[in-house]
């Protein structure tokens, strides 16, 4: 397929392997950040860390929307669906995200409340243009490669004078979670990043340039693909033996310094900063969230409903936090493959698409040496 | 007796009470189409008589939506599912039973079509559908039509296949393309509607399976990989055998277009359904005679060997990757999901 196998091509990966190997310095270890749950699933599902040295560890980070949402969230969404007898429109990878109690949207779909998986936000509208008798309500999440088109749908409903749609927003940034990661008290050990493939796009590179400069860490845009990623680990170990601390693009098909500034301009119109937002794993965050700014309010489902979910904790022996910050990997927890499995999860990380548990456990568990 | 209105008319509760205008569906709509002699006994069961030798017998329910789906239809599929079930050890199928439950409403129209396309298949298969039931629900409790099939067979002598008798050493062979099924009727959901020229993988395997088990009649393990897609079956059979198993992914074939609407929707087409496709396990000193057979029958041509079976006590699957690493290919968990970014 073109445009998909040239970066999955296995003479390519060969090369890229043995250019990594030449670079890597044998006395040090890199430890490489892949920031989005999609490079981390790109890892596994193509096996890229057995093309890799040994002194070339991948670190997991934060970027997976459905991971970092506290479970209060998820219960709000359930409340607004179970109390409030909206109809409620989420992304997929919500359904089975267990919440308080260990509640997923999916029982509670299965126990009456018309909860629907939808693909795009213009499903939720015509939803909604379907149904008028009934309030439509969006599960927006997401970090800002799903923000746009949520703007687009809410513009779209004051356009088109829909009085029975709304969305309740949890958008979030991904600058501030890298930040949070940066500026944590104990910080974990990290020579370099590889930066959001498609947030970037959006974003585009010079946003994660402060970052690089006042952290000096060296900071790699990625694509998703297996090369992508392989091209990427090389341009970061090659700026950490040189000292650089850049942001450099290596997804450049995609992504520029500047981004999608006609996205970013609807996203502005429609949005404005959250004081504070809380995210799994890395807790309190600053103007890390996005809401619906005030002319918008009609469509705001948080203004028009009353919800009242009470802060959750995380289960206690539940590794998610610590592996969303990078501190921990999947296998380091003790519920991983044992209390914790895709059929029966205990938090959001095993579940998601993008979630490095699920990663681990879909493609690495108990893998054997390449043939 | 009048005649059944099959061009306006509709289902209605009349049509599964037992009374004249069931009678009246059945004779001019059902027993029309699927007509054979056992059918035609008009009793409550078929009666026939038996082989000698081994017999099986597979049930299988067909609550499909669409109803309707390039390269098929749930007649015809109702018809494959149960007789590739029924193939599956190896048997020659005979017959089917077929049960309705009709939604009040259903166009008659519609209904005659699944019905001819039933016949159709069962045709090809070479199978009759020797009796059958017919329910009506009220509207709103249902979907259209649900078709459940069972089916009986017989196994040639010699023959036992059979999932757990997958040992270390054997080889995998897969009959053909994976996914086509499930992405054409992805294709056709209504909040999905992608274009796409791919059609339903959906056939009856018998005549495939006949000419495998004559040449080679100790072939180990059969399975069709339906629902859950291949990485499913394959760990069903690893566990059913007590074996682990090694994939080569660039032995796996995929159309282009099949790919295509995997990256996109964020699906992985391991785990997509097929309806015309076996997995099978011998020997190897069996493979390439095998593998030969499958290739001169239309519904193998693809066939290839696709993996080992390996000795591993965690029964995992596993797979090269085309890209040069290896990877766990796990049963699939849950609905696969469109991921969202």
């Amino acid at each position: 397929m073109k445009y998909v196998d040239e970066f999955r091509d296995r003479d390519q990966a060969r090369a890229l392997a043995a250019a990594i190997s030449r670079e890597a310095l044998p006395e040090r270890h890199y430890r490489l950040m892949e920031f989005c749950g999609g490079h981390t699933h790109a890892i596994f599902r193509y096996g890229v860390q057995d093309l890799m040295p040994d002194n070339v560890e991948f670190v997991h980070g934060p970027g997976c929307p459905v991971c970092v949402l506290p479970i209060a969230c998820i219960d709000e969404a359930m409340q607004l669906a179970q109390v409030h007898g909206v109809i409620l429109c989420t992304y997929a990878d919500m359904m089975r995200v267990p919440a308080g109690n260990r509640r997923s949207l999916m029982q509670a779909k299965a126990e009456g409340a018309d909860i629907r998986m939808i693909y795009s936000t213009q499903d939720a509208l015509q939803i909604a243009r379907d149904n008028p008798e009934q309030h439509v309500v969006f599960f927006a999440i997401g970090f800002e490669t799903t923000t746009p088109p949520t703007a687009v749908a809410i513009k779209q409903a004051q356009i088109q004078g829909l009085k029975n749609f709304s969305v309740f927003c949890n958008h979030v940034l991904t600058p501030a979670a890298l930040g949070a990661i940066l500026k944590a008290e104990q910080p974990v050990v990290i020579d370099g990043f590889l930066g959001p493939s498609h947030v970037s796009t959006v974003i585009g590179s010079q946003a994660y340039e402060p970052f690089a400069q006042q952290y000096a860490k060296p900071i790699v845009i990625a694509g998703f693909e297996p090369l992508d990623v392989m091209q990427s680990s090389l341009m970061a170990i090659r700026q950490i033996n040189q000292g650089r601390c850049e942001v450099e693009n290596e997804y450049s098909r995609a992504v520029t310094r500047k981004g999608n500034i006609k996205a970013q301009g609807l996203v502005r119109e429609v949005f404005e900063l959250r004081d504070s937002f809380e995210w799994r794993g890395l807790g309190e965050i600053k103007n890390s969230a996005l809401k619906l700014r005030n002319e918008f309010s009609d469509f705001d489902a948080e203004q028009r409903f009353s919800l009242t979910a009470q802060p959750v904790a995380d289960i206690k022996a539940c590794d998610c936090p610590a592996i969303l910050r990078g501190q921990k990997k999947p296998v380091d927890c003790k519920l991983f493959g044992t209390t914790c499995t895709p059929e029966n999860p205990m938090g959001s990380c095993m579940v998601s698409s993008e979630g490095a548990c699920a990663a681990y456990w879909r493609y690495g568990r108990r893998r054997g040496p390449a043939q | 007796m009048t005649t059944l209105n099959i061009k306006t008319g509709k289902v209605d509760m009349g049509h599964g009470s037992g009374g004249r205008a069931m009678s009246q569906l059945i004779k001019q709509l059902f027993i029309k189409h699927l007509n054979n002699p056992l059918l035609a006994q008009g009793n409550d069961q078929a009666s026939f008589a038996t082989a000698a030798g081994r017999m099986v017998m597979s049930t299988d329910g067909h609550v499909i939506s669409p109803l309707f789906f390039p390269g098929g239809d749930i007649g015809s599929l109702a018809v494959h599912g149960t007789v590739n079930d029924v193939a599956m050890a190896g048997a020659k199928p005979l017959y089917l039973a077929a049960g309705f439950i009709l939604e009040e409403g259903f166009p008659l129209i519609d209904l005659e079509c699944i019905v001819i396309s039933m016949a159709k298949a069962a045709d090809v298969a070479g199978v009759s559908v020797v009796t059958g039931d017919t329910k009506v629900v009220e509207r709103g409790k249902g979907d259209g039509v649900y078709i459940t099939t069972t089916g009986v067979g017989v196994v040639p002598e010699g023959v036992t296949i059979s999932g757990d008798r997958a040992q270390p050493g054997d080889v995998v062979l897969l009959s053909g393309s994976i996914g086509d099924h499930g992405v054409a009727v992805l294709s056709k959901r209504e909040n999905l509607d992608f274009e796409t020229t791919i059609e339903s993988d959906s056939a009856a395997l018998d005549g495939l399976v006949a000419a495998m088990v004559a040449a080679v009649p100790q072939l180990h393990c059969l399975r069709d990989p339906t629902r859950g897609g291949l990485a499913t079956s394959l760990n069903e059979l690893a566990e059913q055998s007590g074996v682990g198993m090694q994939l080569d992914e660039s032995a796996i074939l995929v159309k282009a277009q099949v790919a295509a609407a995997c990256e996109l929707l964020g699906l992985d087409p391991l785990y997509i359904a097929n309806e015309g496709k076996l997995i099978a396990i011998c020997a190897e000193s069996d493979a390439e005679t095998l593998l030969s057979v499958m290739r001169a029958h239309s519904l193998g041509q693809d066939a290839a060997i696709i993996g080992r079976v390996v000795a591993d006590e965690h029964q995992m699957v596993q797979m090269q990757t085309r890209f040069g690493g290896q990877r766990v290919v796990d049963w699939l968990a849950g609905e696969q999901l469109p991921r969202i970014c």
